[in-house]
């Protein structure tokens, strides 16, 4: 990945990933915009246009009973994005809340989260997000459970070593002896501290997140199967495969990638540009 | 008085108090001095509570010292301020010079209004007030620092090398501060610094004793 080179240059001086923003930004428009202005309908099923190849009325093509690939492929965007945001939310506020706890109290509870962070760890993830969902009827809800059932230890383990090295700190110790009780040093000091880690690994999260929604759909353990999202588009796709119609799955697949890699180097310029060295000009 | 005795402290395998005792007179200015790397700051932590010995007893006024750190009832934390060596580390950067100097009594849901006359006695204007810890000088940083220790009305202020990194003006003007909370309040204040030239003009006039301590630790 481009990474590779730019991590040889000097770290401080990337430059921003204007390609990547881009992407971004008119993938977001596609979702928003097109279902407002769609001439077409995402769910038509039209037998007499089925499996046609990209052309000028469908740039995506359609699928194989005539639904238009493009108008379907920014709805699945949407579905998939929406879940992604809702499972990375969630495995995150997990998360933090689990570091929080076991760095700022230490101690038993420290040692026993910090064991049932292992537990979660050492069960392959999408085995186990697919027995969660397993256990549910295929829904948004289940999806969003299962990837963050078997997300939020990254996010406490971040958050857990951040606050290990905040306690640490002679302005803890000036709060302390100011009388501030530990709740109130964790809300006026370990959280704004932390607020940065905490969106970059929710922003790190939301494509981890799609893939695992993609996934699960795919193996038809995901979203119900009248949803347009991308993992049941590719699903669909892959039946037509063999027929030749690589339209129906490809272009589904380059949505997923696309903003996943795009999100990817974003984040990665944030996380470079609030190292320590710069948080003072950051003013965070 | 603020007492100490046989105060044991190590970091890992290395033992840096070894059975150490001083005393804080209530009205007094007493000093301690040592070379570099004696364990000055590691006991002023623990006269401070912040830091739990290995051994050794800890009185304020009387009361025994048995918890640390924010297991302390508030109210006896609040009796022992400490005034840190290096304000940088000593401030959350996030914070403007006001939270700083306000932040104990916001903790207790006090009016902030005492910070405000503190700042103004430490001669910190309100534009200065209102900027962050990169934006102000070190001997500014150390006028809030002094300041949030005076908020609470401590009964003693331990002083670790309070005006190391600063020039003689802020240095005279932090110490005379300190004189006239100590006159005013009658609270004890232990003087932590290298510098003998300005421990001896510190503690003469209230008559406080100079301790060293390299003499204090016990044979071993
Ligand atoms: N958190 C710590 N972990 C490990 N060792 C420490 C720690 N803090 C201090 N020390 C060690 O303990 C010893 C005493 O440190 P301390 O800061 O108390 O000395 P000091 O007398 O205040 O020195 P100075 O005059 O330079 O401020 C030093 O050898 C130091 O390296
Ligand atoms: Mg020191």
């Amino acid at each position: 990945m481009a990474t590779g080179v730019a991590g040889g240059l000097t770290r401080s001086r990337r430059r921003f990933p204007r390609g990547a923003a881009v992407t971004l930004v008119l993938l977001l428009l596609a979702v928003v915009l097109v279902p407002l202005f769609a001439r077409l309908d995402q769910q038509l099923v039209d037998l007499h246009a089925a499996s046609l190849p990209p052309s000028l009325r469908h740039p995506f093509g359609t699928d194989e009973v005539g639904r238009d690939v493009l108008l379907r492929a920014v709805y699945g965007l949407r579905v998939s994005v929406l879940v992604g945001l809702a499972a990375a939310v969630v495995s995150v506020t997990i998360g933090t809340l689990a570091g929080l706890a076991a760095g700022a109290a230490g101690g038993t509870l420290d040692r026993l989260i910090m064991r049932i962070v292992d537990g979660f760890n050492s069960v392959p993830h999408l085995l186990f997000g697919i027995f969660i969902v397993a256990l549910f009827t295929p829904s948004t809800t289940a999806v969003v459970v299962s990837v963050a059932l078997t997300h939020w230890m990254t996010a406490a383990r971040i958050v857990r070593s951040e606050v290990l090295t905040l306690r640490a700190r002679p302005f803890v110790d000036a709060a302390i002896s100011g009388g501030s009780r530990r709740l109130r040093i964790v809300r006026r000091h370990f959280l704004p501290h932390l607020i940065p880690h905490i969106m970059l690994a929710a922003v790190l999260m939301i494509p981890h997140a799609i893939w695992h929604e993609t996934a699960l759909s795919f193996l038809g353990l995901g979203l119900p199967a009248h949803l347009a999202s991308l993992g049941n588009m590719i699903n669909d796709g892959a039946r037509s495969l063999l027929a030749g119609n690589w339209w129906a799955s490809l272009f589904p697949g380059l949505f997923i990638f696309l903003p996943t890699l795009a999100i990817s180097a974003l984040a990665q310029y944030w996380r470079d540009r609030s190292n320590p060295r710069w948080r003072s000009e950051l003013q965070l | 008085m603020l007492r100490a005795e046989g105060v044991v402290v190590s970091y890992g395998r290395q033992r840096v108090l070894g059975g150490v005792g001083i005393e804080v007179s209530p009205g007094q200015v007493t000093g301690l001095a040592g070379p570099s790397g004696c364990g000055k700051s590691t006991l002023a932590r623990v006269l401070a509570m912040l830091l739990k010995p290995a051994a050794g007893r800890l009185t304020v006024d009387g009361v025994d010292v048995r918890r640390w750190r924010h297991r302390v009832p508030r109210e006896l934390r609040g009796q022992v301020a400490l005034i840190f060596q290096q304000p940088r580390l000593a401030v959350d950067p996030r914070f403007t010079l006001l939270d700083v100097i306000a932040e104990p009594l916001r903790a207790a849901h006090r009016s902030i209004e005492h910070a405000r006359e503190l700042a103004e006695e430490m001669g910190l204007t309100p534009e200065l007030l209102s900027r962050r810890p990169h934006e102000v000088s070190d001997g500014q940083l150390q006028r809030a620092c002094v300041a949030r220790s005076l908020t609470l009305r401590p009964r003693y202020v331990i002083c670790d090398e309070m005006t190391t990194m600063l020039d003689a003006s802020t240095q005279a003007h932090l110490v005379a501060r300190l004189e006239a909370y100590r006159l005013e309040s009658g609270a004890g204040v232990l003087a932590i610094t290298h510098d003998d030239e300005l421990l001896i003009r510190w503690t003469g006039p209230s008559g406080g004793s100079i301790r060293h301590l390299s003499e204090m630790a016990p044979a071993a």
